[in-house]
């Protein structure tokens, strides 16, 4: 994908107020109106850069995740939406030197995030490192499953640091 | 030597010194929620944490993005909304007097050096208060609501130098967009903006909450603009009896000299004219003078953004002893109750009225597309809102221009856009 693909092409508003089946089914349909149908879980964004700019409204990254999206990788990202994703064990990850010249659709993608690595092809790509209280997060299948265990383990505060 | 944002991050997180990239957990003084962000997507995320609210004098709930409700839908999540605020004890619930990011400060509860998070983008509207406030989505507000906490990652903060003065018909408006078309929607790269300079300090309060909303239009976490005089008068009449943080004084929220760890940004305001941001992206502005004729078939006058009480003088500035021009609707959606009540006393509201506007419900309106007042696929909108992005005030296929509400007010004159300067009443 290109630049600047916003919350409100992720999330329209109109959808805003129904279920995230409803909402999720439109996501991106003012761009691309077979996004919703065309997407396969596991599937992986590349994009330019500012993917997700906008609103703050979290259902931008959780429609994405409902359509089985795994990652969202782009050369730069919405502050907000990035930490939305991540909070919801989404994968959103910054790449600035990402090139997509002859990439498309079926150019199979990986990515690593806690080495930072992103493979696209034959080629390779460093990915923005996170902090391990984020890596942990994601790895606990986001913020709400990462407060809780927190919890469970007798320790507090939202990046597990406050025992 | 600490700049007005690492002052306030040290507070939060109780660290003597913070530098820009450190990974911080802050304790939260407030947060903020609409209808839309608000009860209705907390709710779930709580009783699936087993918990509640850690404080409900922390929480504030303002309802205004389903407002008035139109549908099932929307009458259902303000039931939800009044329930939950019931059943929680939040005493801090506005309903329907308004935007929150305009409500908020009305309210007096946005204070200098506080660390405030809202469910919303323009939440950095706040920093006009000498605050650190910043958009979160819902999971980010249950933890807040939950354990009082949010994370951080420490901002540079940059400086926007503001020199000289506004010439006639421009405003604050005008600042963001000219930064938006100079630098684009990622200059701030979600670190920090710093409006200062002699500009700022004579800027009215609600000129500032203009250009601190829009810092989220510049890719900035937060924009802040440093307590003064001003600020103090404003909260003296709306918080009289308020505690300052740690006993220091509103002085003390400023940062250092040289204490600046990011980007230098300046603009000259006396060479400053009239801007618009063509379709589809607030980075598409240029001096109107600039930009090839359009015509319009709606002019807005609604939102946080622009709606506020100087927005509608403004816009009446304009429009006083004329009408619109027969090919244009114009809609006006006051940004607060308060604002509305206060111009109509002046006759601001009179003269829109009588100028041909239709007044619409004190809300978030057309600006977000949630209501049912949506553009159609052939309408052609000038708005005095923050975003133009592709259908976000209706059909894929409407296409929105953003200028500043005066110069919303000379196109509804003339259906078409039009430099305000010269029709100043």
């Amino acid at each position: 994908m290109g630049d600047g693909i916003d919350t409100d092409l992720l999330a329209p508003g109109a959808y805003m107020s129904g279920s995230l089946d409803t909402l999720s089914s439109h996501c991106l349909e003012a761009l691309r109106p077979d996004f919703a149908s065309a997407v396969r879980p596991g599937d992986i964004i590349l994009a330019g850069a500012s993917f997700g700019i906008g609103s703050s409204r979290e259902q931008a990254a959780e429609a994405l995740k409902h359509l089985g999206i795994r990652a969202i990788i782009a050369r730069s990202l919405g502050g907000i939406f990035q930490r939305n994703a991540l909070n919801l064990g989404l994968p959103a990850i910054a790449c600035p030197a990402l090139d997509l010249d002859g990439v498309d659709e079926f150019t199979s993608t990986d990515v690593d995030i806690a080495a930072g690595s992103l493979t696209i092809g034959r080629r390779q790509f460093a990915t923005e490192a996170l902090p391990d209280f984020l890596l942990a997060m994601i790895a606990d299948g986001g913020m709400l499953a990462h407060l809780s265990s927190q919890h469970a383990a007798g320790t507090t505060g939202v990046k597990g640091d406050v025992t | 030597m600490q700049t007005i944002v690492e002052k306030i991050l040290s507070r939060a997180s109780g660290a003597a010194a913070v530098k820009a990239g450190d990974y911080l957990t802050c304790s939260v003084d407030l947060a903020m929620v609409h209808d839309s962000s608000g009860p209705r997507r907390l709710a779930p995320k709580l009783a699936e944490l087993d918990m509640r609210l850690q404080d409900p004098d922390k929480l504030a709930v303002i309802t205004d993005h389903y407002v008035p409700a139109h549908d099932d839908a929307s009458r259902a999540i303000q039931q939800i909304t009044r329930d939950w605020v019931a059943a929680e004890g939040v005493s801090n619930y506005f309903p329907e007097i308004g935007i929150c990011h305009v409500v908020l400060p009305e309210q007096g509860l946005v204070q200098p050096g506080m660390l405030v998070v809202g469910g919303d983008s323009h939440s950095p509207t706040g920093g006009a208060f000498g605050a650190y406030m910043f958009g979160v989505g819902a999971t980010d507000m249950a933890a807040v609501a939950t354990t009082g906490q949010t994370w951080l990652k420490v901002p540079r903060t940059h400086l926007v130098d503001l020199q000289g003065e506004l010439g006639a018909q421009t405003f604050a408006k005008d600042i963001i967009l000219a930064l938006c078309g100079a630098h684009g929607m990622d200059m701030a790269g979600y670190e920090a903006l710093e409006f200062a300079g002699p500009a700022v300090s004579a800027m009215p309060m609600r000129a500032r909450m203009t250009l601190c909303n829009m810092s989220a239009e510049l890719g900035a976490q937060a924009g802040v603009i440093a307590p003064d005089d001003m600020t103090a008068e404003w909260l003296a009449s709306r918080a009289p009896d308020r505690v300052r943080l740690d006993d220091q004084p509103d002085s003390y929220w400023a940062s250092d000299a040289g204490s600046h760890d990011g980007r230098h940004f300046s603009l000259d305001l006396d060479t400053l004219v009239p801007q618009a941001a063509a379709p589809h992206s607030p980075a598409n502005a240029a001096a109107i003078t600039d930009h090839d004729d359009a015509a319009f078939s709606v002019a807005y006058i609604g939102a946080c953004t622009g709606a506020k009480l100087d927005d509608l003088r403004a816009a009446a500035g304009i429009l006083k002893r004329r009408k619109t021009a027969s090919s244009i609707r114009l809609l006006v959606a006051p940004a607060s109750r308060a604002d509305q009540d206060q111009a109509t006393c002046e006759g601001v509201m009179g003269i829109l009225e009588d100028a041909g506007a239709t007044v619409l419900p004190t809300a978030c309106g057309m600006c977000a597309g949630y209501g049912p007042n949506r553009l159609a696929a052939d309408d052609v909108c000038i708005s005095s809102t923050a975003r133009n992005f592709r259908g976000r005030m209706g059909a894929p296929g409407s296409r929105v221009w953003l200028a500043s509400p005066a110069s919303v007010a000379a196109a509804a004159v003339t259906g078409r856009l039009t430099d305000p300067r010269g029709m100043g009443n």
